[in-house]
């Protein structure tokens, strides 16, 4: 018995060295990541880690790789694509072992860059260069440089909404309830799809906070106790519209079945009008059309139906940031793979988004913004570390579908409580967190 | 039971036997000390696993339930027991357990079927095998395919509506359209799924009976009813108090079924996926980790209070 008893206690002491012993992490250096000026100089194997699982299976992210490889012929670049991205990198991220390069997952506090990433340049010299830089500039170093970026509007069937007689883009969101009525009397197609199962398609709404007023700065006005569902603020308007849309019957009949993989070609074939998304969906959607013989000029993109001084406004939003592991041994290697893909792959005009590099031009998926003279406002992140950690303090997360799915669930009446209470509810949370992660 | 009783004694003599008798050498003492670490070395390799994949991650959860660490940062700081102190004083946190009484009612109706079946099929039955196995296969089907399989089921227009509507009882309604019938539907995939582990369970106790009890029954004229209350009922007594509490824990703790099929939206979130979320979704690793740790808690409470209540009896038929 007495042996029995002090092997227990020695688990018992094991397991809780062992749980003091695992702490996570490296030390910053603060040195630099540059490319080398002579392409023959980057050499070694490096490692990327990529959430496009589907560009790493059919080969076009070797097609990159072998091209990268004509002007940098020593870097052996290998690619390690992840379906579950964000979560298996954050878990990951506790040891050194993270890739090369990667993309920084949304999880990782703003703050913590420079424990985890190699600085890739001074916000004076990046911001100039690329968009979006302010995201990830942390003390002055720019830790990670955007894929691409996309305007945020709906996704629509042009042909169905010429059927139901609507040929120009509402401008309020009155008039916007008012189309997709139109759609609904005079064609089959559903008005509008939410993707409510996958959840995801949801989190896009709050990418046109800035859109509303035409206000760069809108997600930055966000940090602190500002009750963003207040009468009139950005968020009220946005989340407002989808409340209508569902409570008017103009969305899916049961929402907790929809497929977002089917969603596409409803889309393309008409059996659904209008969809809010990202524009970097435009180029799915219009393949989704070609695979079903339907005309791939009948997706068109409209604005957040709401007018400026009589001009539409769309936010730009940046994708994933591109980083370079602070652990890395090749780390030249690392950054020259970075800026070949930002600027010389073509992979951003090619998925139709918006190019990090400013000097590039808008894509060819935006025809219909640009000839209309929709005014782009890219988005300031200077304080979204703040945003999100009332975000999260509060666990409303303006990026994860939770709340907007409730927020359907109330317009449908699947769940009791009014939009109002509602409302009050989320600024009550939000001003509560800002109280206590602001200080 | 008896027989292990019997032949224990018969045992003893014997393997103290080489002990009398003089080893020459110091080959007695290793013996002994290498007959004394024989049951470690057996044990070495079990329970190194077991220490590595459960008591030194528990130990880590206990540990992060302490603090505030987000799930990434190479920093966290120590909170004491404030985690502990939000998860008592927030009830909307403790409120998603009232989903779990949709899986409690589930799970009775899930051993009721399992022991109607397991009865049945301990009787010499036409078919018995295919049925057994029919019963036991949904419980070998990954959990994550079950829940895609009955999303179409469940579908606008899936299989269950075209089912039903074949009987004329065809209906509009939106399965995981509300909370209740969302939670209901959901339960209801998880009887389907573990009934057939609980039916083995049954299945194994009952014809651990033996034979003569049921002949001696027979002999007396007992129909199939008295049989099961009297013989089949007593001996399986361990069984079924075991099912219960892995009801218990299991209806507390649903995940997989509900995560998958509606991720936990309208109403049917559980315990542990509002443990995840608060986790991956709002990088608050400490407080869910204390969450677990409640959570582990209450499970350990709810056993040990159903032990007093139900004390495992010596069974004994004879």
């Amino acid at each position: 018995m007495t042996t029995k008893r002090t092997f227990t206690g020695a688990l018992v002491a094991t397991a809780i060295l062992s749980a003091a012993g695992c702490g996570g992490g490296g030390t910053a250096s603060g040195e630099i990541a540059k490319a080398p000026a002579d392409p023959a100089d980057a050499s070694g194997t490096i490692k990327v880690l990529t959430a496009r699982t589907d560009l790493v299976q059919n080969g076009t992210m070797a097609r990159y790789a072998a091209e990268f490889n004509k002007t940098y012929p020593k870097v052996k670049v290998r690619f390690e694509a992840l379906t579950d991205y964000e979560g298996e990198v954050k878990i990951r991220m506790n040891t050194d072992d993270y890739g090369d390069v990667l993309m920084i997952p949304a999880s990782v506090a703003k703050n913590d860059y420079p424990k985890f990433f190699a600085p890739l340049g001074t916000t004076a010299e990046l911001s100039a260069k690329y968009r979006f830089s302010d995201k990830t500039d942390v003390g002055g170093k720019v830790y990670g440089i955007a894929q691409f970026g996309t305007a945020n509007g709906f996704v629509y069937n042009k042909a169905v909404w010429k059927k139901a007689g609507v040929t120009k883009w509402p401008a309020t969101p009155q008039e916007f309830l008012a189309d997709l009525q139109a759609v609904k009397a005079k064609t089959d197609a559903l008005p509008y799809y939410t993707n409510f199962k996958d959840g995801w398609p949801l989190t896009a709404w709050s990418n046109n906070i800035g859109s509303v007023t035409c206000d760069a700065k809108a997600g930055d006005r966000l940090a602190g106790a500002v009750s963003p569902w207040k009468k009139g603020g950005e968020l009220n308007t946005i989340d407002s519209l989808l409340y209508d849309i569902v409570k008017g019957g103009l969305s899916e009949k049961d929402p907790s079945t929809t497929n977002w993989e089917a969603s596409k070609g409803m889309i393309a074939q008409g059996e659904v009008a209008t969809m809010q998304l990202g524009s970097w969906a435009i180029t799915q959607m219009q393949d989704a059309a070609k695979k079903a013989g339907r005309n791939p000029a009948d997706i068109g993109f409209m604005p957040f139906p709401v007018q400026k001084g009589g001009k539409y406004c769309a936010v730009l939003a940046s994708d994933y940031q591109q980083a370079v592991n602070i652990h890395s041994s090749h780390k030249a290697a690392a950054r020259a793979w970075i800026d070949w893909f930002t600027d010389k792959s073509g992979y951003s005009a090619k998925e139709g988004a918006v190019p990090a590099a400013r000097t590039a031009p808008m894509p060819s998926t935006l025809k219909d913004f640009t000839d209309n003279d929709v005014s782009f406002v890219e988005r300031s992140e200077t304080r979204t570390g703040e945003v999100n950690t009332i975000d999260n303090a509060a666990e409303i997360g303006l990026n994860k579908p939770d709340y907007r799915q409730k927020l359907i669930d109330l317009a449908r009446g699947a769940q009791k409580g009014s939009l109002d209470g509602y409302f009050a509810d989320l600024n009550k949370r939000w001003d509560e967190a800002a109280g206590t992660a602001g200080s | 039971m008896t027989d292990t009783t019997h032949t224990a004694p018969a045992k003893v003599p014997r393997s103290v036997a080489p002990a009398r008798t003089p080893v020459p050498g110091g080959g007695h003492r290793d013996g002994s000390l290498l007959r004394r670490l024989t049951p470690w070395l057996f044990l070495a390799v079990p329970l190194a696993l077991l220490i590595t994949f459960t008591y030194v991650p528990v130990g880590n959860m206990i540990y992060y339930s302490f603090t505030d660490w987000d799930g990434v940062s190479p920093d966290r700081r120590f909170t004491g027991l404030d985690n502990y102190e939000q998860i008592f004083t927030r009830p909307e946190l403790f409120r998603v357990f009232f989903v779990s009484f949709y899986y409690l009612a589930a799970s009775a109706v899930q051993i009721a079927i399992a022991l109607y079946f397991a009865t049945v099929l301990s009787f010499d039955l036409r078919f018995r095998n295919l049925f057994k196995g029919i019963l036991f296969f949904p419980y070998l089907i990954n959990g994550v395919a079950i829940g895609f399989v009955f999303l179409y089921f469940f579908q606008d227009g899936g299989t269950l509506d075209s089912v039903l509507s074949w009987f004329g009882a065809g209906s509009d309604h939106a399965w995981l359209g509300d909370p209740r019938s969302a939670n209901t539907s959901l339960a209801g995939v998880s009887v389907w799924r573990f009934t057939g582990l609980n039916f083995v369970l049954f299945l194994g106790a009952i014809q651990s009976i033996p034979g003569e009890l049921y002949e001696a029954a027979q002999l007396d004229g007992a129909t199939r009813l008295q049989q099961f209350r009297h013989i089949i009922a007593p001996s399986i007594r361990p069984v079924v108090s075991l099912s219960v509490i892995l009801a218990i824990s299991g209806s507390l703790s649903v995940f997989e079924i509900p995560y998958i099929m509606t991720g936990g939206a309208t109403g049917t979130t559980t315990f542990v996926i509002q443990t995840v979320k608060l986790a991956f979704q709002f990088n608050k690793t400490g407080l869910a980790s204390a969450a677990a740790v409640v959570l582990l808690l209450i499970i350990l409470l709810i056993t040990w209070i159903q032990r007093r209540l139900v004390p495992d009896e010596k069974v004994d038929l004879v």
